[in-house]
């Protein structure tokens, strides 16, 4: 993968309108769904115009996370368009990264065509907070069908689903809560909803 | 999403002091604490205009967390009108403009120093601890290059042979603050300088705990609904305080009280260390033994001819 060169061709679209409360309010439903894994927090950024195929939560997500101190990871539709890494580039300063393992974050624009969660980086033993934490696109969140989590934020237990998602990507997720306190942690983003699936949750998967 | 309204207070500091950037990095950090509850993770803790010891944990955390519509309460050892409370209560109105409050119930952020109020939390309040001394095992081990192992490996024998220690010493464990817990079976964590009797209620809590420690660098947090157990022996199993009597003022019973010494003749009472509580219960008619008005004394009724 080849990130474009540095220099704009053209104005990135712009960023948050309000930079300082829009930025809360989005690192709120963040927090809220890490917290509360599985429940599904409304966020609505009516406002932000993201370039294509960034989808705009996941955008919002990343102008309120990302800035110089966190490289980033961008799968293949979003590294391939100038017009989204220009655009990241510009309102965060995050550096871009080919490799899975030095991303702090990872953008996901279509899940169900991502590399192995394996490949991410999980931490280290000393520093478990050193790991990635993955942004990813869905079209569809409900608490209606999908495996059954527990864990910590999780009274007694709750049921999430995301579609479209890579076929074995629930039994990398069980197997990446195995490595706990190692592991990534992934944010869902629906259009206007995000849901948390931290390293901590505990996730059964229904026999068939 | 908020509109412009809010923005008259950051005339001089942008909206709760920090910087954008700063707010970002301490975010980044809850977000970790989060996914890996008691777990420490260091952030690069600011400079803030009060002393270490304050609370400038405590008050980054919140920062980073506030928004203009939170309501907040700022208690220091259960008590909304204490020094550390009023100070920065003040701080937070006059960089944020958010509403302030000391009713438990009403508030979104409650940041306290020492003490969970006793009052339960609910599902949309956030508890902000400031913490001093983030390591519990620091007093055990000053290097942190290996206490940090000592997580890392799950190593904690060394802290049981303390409790074991006192127990050897006093016949019972003589901690009383900060007493270790074990977050969702994993790591050891200092609960903060919080008395044993408020160790239960933050096992399976509502509210989501975020824990901040300025000088020492470290945020962590615990989930709502985490096991937090406190550290004991099958034989010597945890215990909280109990106290003979009940609060002087409201009557309340199993609450955590406060000793207040009257005169140097031994007179005493024990009030409750929740003053929102206290207040409530004294407003809802309940009354302690101590709880007539001091106005209605013989000796204190008014200014003599």
């Amino acid at each position: 993968m080849t990130t474009a060169p540095l220099g704009l061709t053209k104005a990135p679209a712009p960023g948050l309108a309000n930079p300082v409360h829009d930025a809360q309010c989005i690192f709120k439903a963040a927090m809220n769904a890490l917290a509360r894994p599985g429940t599904l927090q409304t966020l609505h950024v009516t406002n932000l115009t993201a370039p294509h195929p960034l989808p705009r939560t996941m955008a919002a997500l990343a102008l309120a996370l990302l800035d110089y101190d966190t490289p980033v990871y961008l799968d293949t539709p979003l590294a391939k368009s100038r017009d989204v890494v220009d655009y990241l580039r510009f309102h965060t300063g995050a550096p871009v990264v080919d490799m899975q393992a030095d991303a702090a974050f990872a953008l996901i624009s279509t899940p169900e065509k991502m590399p192995p969660l394996s490949g991410f980086n999980v931490g280290t033993d000393e520093y478990p907070d050193r790991s990635t934490t993955l942004i990813m696109a869905a079209e569809t969140l409900t608490n209606e069908a999908g495996p059954l989590l527990s864990g910590p934020g999780i009274k007694t237990t709750t049921q999430l689903n995301a579609a479209p998602l890579a076929p074995g990507f629930w039994h990398q997720m069980s197997a990446n809560q195995t490595l706990y306190p190692l592991g990534v942690d992934v944010l869902f983003a629906s259009v206007d909803q995000i849901a948390g699936l931290p390293r901590s949750t505990t996730i059964s998967l229904k026999e068939a | 999403m908020t509109g412009q309204d809010t923005d008259m207070f950051s005339e001089h500091y942008n909206f709760a002091y920090l910087d954008e950037q700063t707010k970002r990095m301490i975010r980044r950090a809850i977000l970790k604490a989060i996914a890996v509850p008691g777990y420490q993770v260091p952030f690069a803790s600011r400079e803030m205009p009060m002393p270490y010891g304050w609370g400038t944990g405590g008050v980054q955390v919140t920062a980073a967390v506030i928004g203009s519509d939170d309501v907040l309460k700022m208690i220091d050892q259960g008590s909304d009108d204490t020094t550390n409370a009023v100070a920065l209560r003040g701080f937070f109105i006059k960089t944020t403009g958010v509403k302030a409050t000391t009713k438990t119930s009403q508030a979104t952020i409650i940041q306290t120093r020492h003490r969970i109020p006793e009052e339960p939390l609910t599902e949309n309040q956030t508890l902000v601890y400031q913490v001093p001394i983030p390591e519990p095992l620091r007093k055990l081990e000053p290097r942190e290059t290996e206490t940090r192992k000592m997580h890392a490996l799950e190593e904690y024998g060394l802290m049981h042979v303390k409790l074991y220690e006192d127990i050897a010493k006093y016949g019972e464990i003589a901690t009383t603050y900060a007493y270790p817990v074990l977050v969702n079976d994993r790591y050891v964590m200092d609960p903060s300088p919080i008395p044993k009797f408020d160790n239960p209620k933050m096992h399976e809590m509502a509210a989501l705990q975020l824990f901040g420690a300025g000088r020492e660098k470290r945020i962590y947090a615990v989930p709502p609904y985490t096991k937090v157990e406190s550290l004991d022996f099958q034989d010597y199993p945890f215990e909280i305080q109990r106290f003979e009597e009940p609060c002087a003022l409201c009557g309340a019973e199993n609450v955590y009280l406060d000793e207040v010494i009257l005169d140097d003749k031994g007179g005493r009472m024990y009030v409750c260390s929740d003053s929102d509580y206290c207040e409530e219960r004294r407003e809802q008619g309940h009354l302690g033994h101590m709880a007539a008005n001091p106005i209605a004394e013989p000796e204190n009724s008014g200014p003599r001819a």
